[in-house]
């Protein structure tokens, strides 16, 4: 089932473009990704569908109600962590989640929420004095107070130190064993990577890509990179003679080998009639950043054409 | 956080379970005006300057045999009869016109009113229980403060219905100037620059400094068509035993409705 749909969206703010044309679908119970570069229109995107931005041009529907219009439809259903939004500065931890609460009509426990959270301890703590990492925490159980169908995290790890922005995915990924759709806004690829099931990349307000992180690598047609250190002396020309064997070349002791995806085990087997070892042997496979910078590159260089 | 999370949402199955909840069962209007109002409690500027100043003044005047006493100087009256509608008026210059917009763009500047527009609680309540809550709190001031004036010799407003009246279009036009200040200041800063603009002349025209009894006659015409000017006349009416002037409650009118407009065009919720 899609719980949102974008179709053509646009928003202009004067002169400058955000969004050119965006499209994608959610659907039911799954982390979608929206992956871009500052700028890219990401921000305005979520707006829209927060209903907190009218779009120019397009078609936003959540649930299949447009968040414009039917406020109350959507806002009941729609749980949103918006960048830079703040609590009133003292306002203690446990009172805004059960203000947030009473604005739902089956709000989850808010005590429970601070437990989930790791918040039990700043309970009484004041908004103004928690750590940057402590106000995302509270921001994250506002957009879950209401028991939302679905989530929006825009940015959600910015500025959370390594340990915190782990604690943070698994508590995305618990949130969603529950069948809660997520839209996750994003910048970081190894988030991306660990959460999404699939990933909207957008670049210069336009979907340039959609697909799983896995298939958004797979398309990148680079090869591998195939590193080892021979236990006795090879030739390397022997080895850029191999089929599927691009080229071979010596570092010091170590020897790289590009190849396509066949590489590897015509290698493999090679050394083996040999009899070499080969020590070290590392196999480097383009990431989720290899690809999303070969996107996003190769529209910047199109719209400047 | 642990791996061992237990996920706070099912969204699909309606929660059948009775299970206990600290939730608040309040209307959610009423939950933000009793955070609100604890929010105010906590600013002890606020509180200071609102609840504690003003009456304390009051009483002063009303302990000291000399400024509860009639003087000539006065057109007859006491000091405390002369001093009181302008700390009345000074009531809802504070709370509606200084505290209301720097709390607002405040709010607005660190995208509370934002998230707030996420739920099903439109920003706009929580406007409304701002307005409430310093309203009611400058009507309950401006009540203790005549209590305390009539309990030190100050006669009971024969007008009661013309007193109540002027306080409410004094409240109307205050929370318009409010409005305005809010919808005009970028953020929290700005708001608290523009409410001392406003604050200050006023102040003055109410009578502060010089009562209107001994302002000359051009400052008391100028004084007559300032909101709390004409606010300070028409309770001083009141307290003389007369129904509010005309002209007076006129001016207020037409300040809360030339407000309203100019808030209603500019304010901007995010």
């Amino acid at each position: 089932m899609t719980v949102i749909e974008v179709v053509g969206l646009r928003k202009a703010y004067g002169e400058r473009v955000a969004v050119r044309d965006v499209s994608f679908a959610l659907d039911e119970g799954e982390i979608f990704g929206l992956l871009g570069p500052n700028g890219a229109g990401k921000t305005t995107t979520v707006e829209c569908v927060a209903g907190l931005r009218a779009p120019d041009g397009g078609r936003v529907r959540v649930f299949g109600h447009d968040p414009q219009r039917e406020r109350t439809a959507v806002t009941a259903r729609l749980g949103v962590q918006l960048q830079a939004s703040e609590v009133q500065p003292n306002l203690r931890v446990r009172e805004a989640l059960r203000l947030y609460a009473s604005f739902y009509p089956d709000p989850v426990d808010p005590d429970e929420l601070l437990e989930i959270l790791g918040l039990t301890g700043q309970a009484q703590v004041r908004f103004a004095r928690l750590s940057g990492g402590q106000r995302q925490r509270l921001s994250i159980a506002l957009a879950l107070i209401g028991r939302p169908a679905v989530a929006i995290l825009d940015e959600l790890t910015t500025g959370l130190d390594p340990a915190a922005r782990r604690d943070t995915w698994e508590l995305i990924a618990a949130v969603r064993e529950r069948g809660v759709t997520v839209l996750l806004v994003t910048h970081f690829m190894a988030e991306a990577e660990r959460l999404c099931d699939r990933v909207a990349v957008i670049n210069a307000g336009r979907v340039v890509a959609c697909d799983s992180p896995a298939a958004l690598t797979a398309r990148l047609d680079t090869g591998q990179r195939i590193r080892f250190v021979p236990s006795e002396p090879v030739d390397d020309r022997e080895l850029a003679e191999l089929p599927g064997v691009e080229s071979a070349s010596r570092h010091g002791e170590e020897i790289l080998v590009v190849g396509g995806g066949e590489a590897l085990s015509v290698l493999v087997t090679h050394l083996a009639r040999r009899g070499v070892l080969a020590h070290r042997l590392r196999v480097e496979q383009p990431s989720l950043d290899d690809a999303y910078l070969a996107l996003t590159a190769h529209t910047s260089s199109r719209s400047t054409s | 956080m642990t791996s061992s999370l237990v996920p706070p949402v099912s969204p699909t199955t309606p929660d059948t379970q009775c299970r206990p909840r600290s939730r608040p069962g309040r209307h959610p209007f009423w939950a933000l005006v009793r955070v609100e109002a604890l929010l105010f409690g906590r600013s002890a500027a606020g509180v200071v300057w609102t609840a504690l100043i003003p009456p304390a003044a009051v009483i002063v005047l009303g302990a000291v045999p000399a400024t509860r006493h009639p003087s000539a100087s006065f057109d007859g009256r006491s000091p405390l009869e002369t001093w009181l509608p302008v700390l009345m008026m000074y009531e809802f210059l504070m709370t509606a016109a200084n505290l209301l917009p720097a709390v607002l763009a405040g709010y607005r500047e660190r995208g509370i009113l934002r998230r707030l527009s996420t739920t099903p609680v439109p920003p706009s309540r929580l406007l409304g229980a701002q307005a409430l809550i310093y309203l009611s709190l400058a009507a309950v001031l401006d009540a203790a403060m005549l209590a305390i004036a009539v309990i030190c010799g100050v006669p009971v407003p024969d007008q009661f219905a013309g007193f109540v009246l002027t306080l409410v279009l004094v409240a109307a036009a205050m929370l318009g100037i409010g409005l305005v200040l809010a919808a005009l200041a970028p953020g929290e800063k700005a708001a608290n620059a523009l409410g001392l603009v406003v604050f200050f002349p006023l102040l003055f025209f109410a009578g502060l400094w010089i009562p209107r009894s001994q302002m000359p006659p051009v400052l008391r015409d100028i004084s007559d068509v300032t909101p709390l000017g004409a606010g300070a006349r028409a309770v001083q009416d009141c307290l003389d035993g007369r129904w509010p002037a005309g002209t007076a409650l006129l001016v207020l009118a037409a300040y809360a409705a030339l407000c309203a407009v100019v808030a209603a065009r500019r304010f901007r919720w995010q």
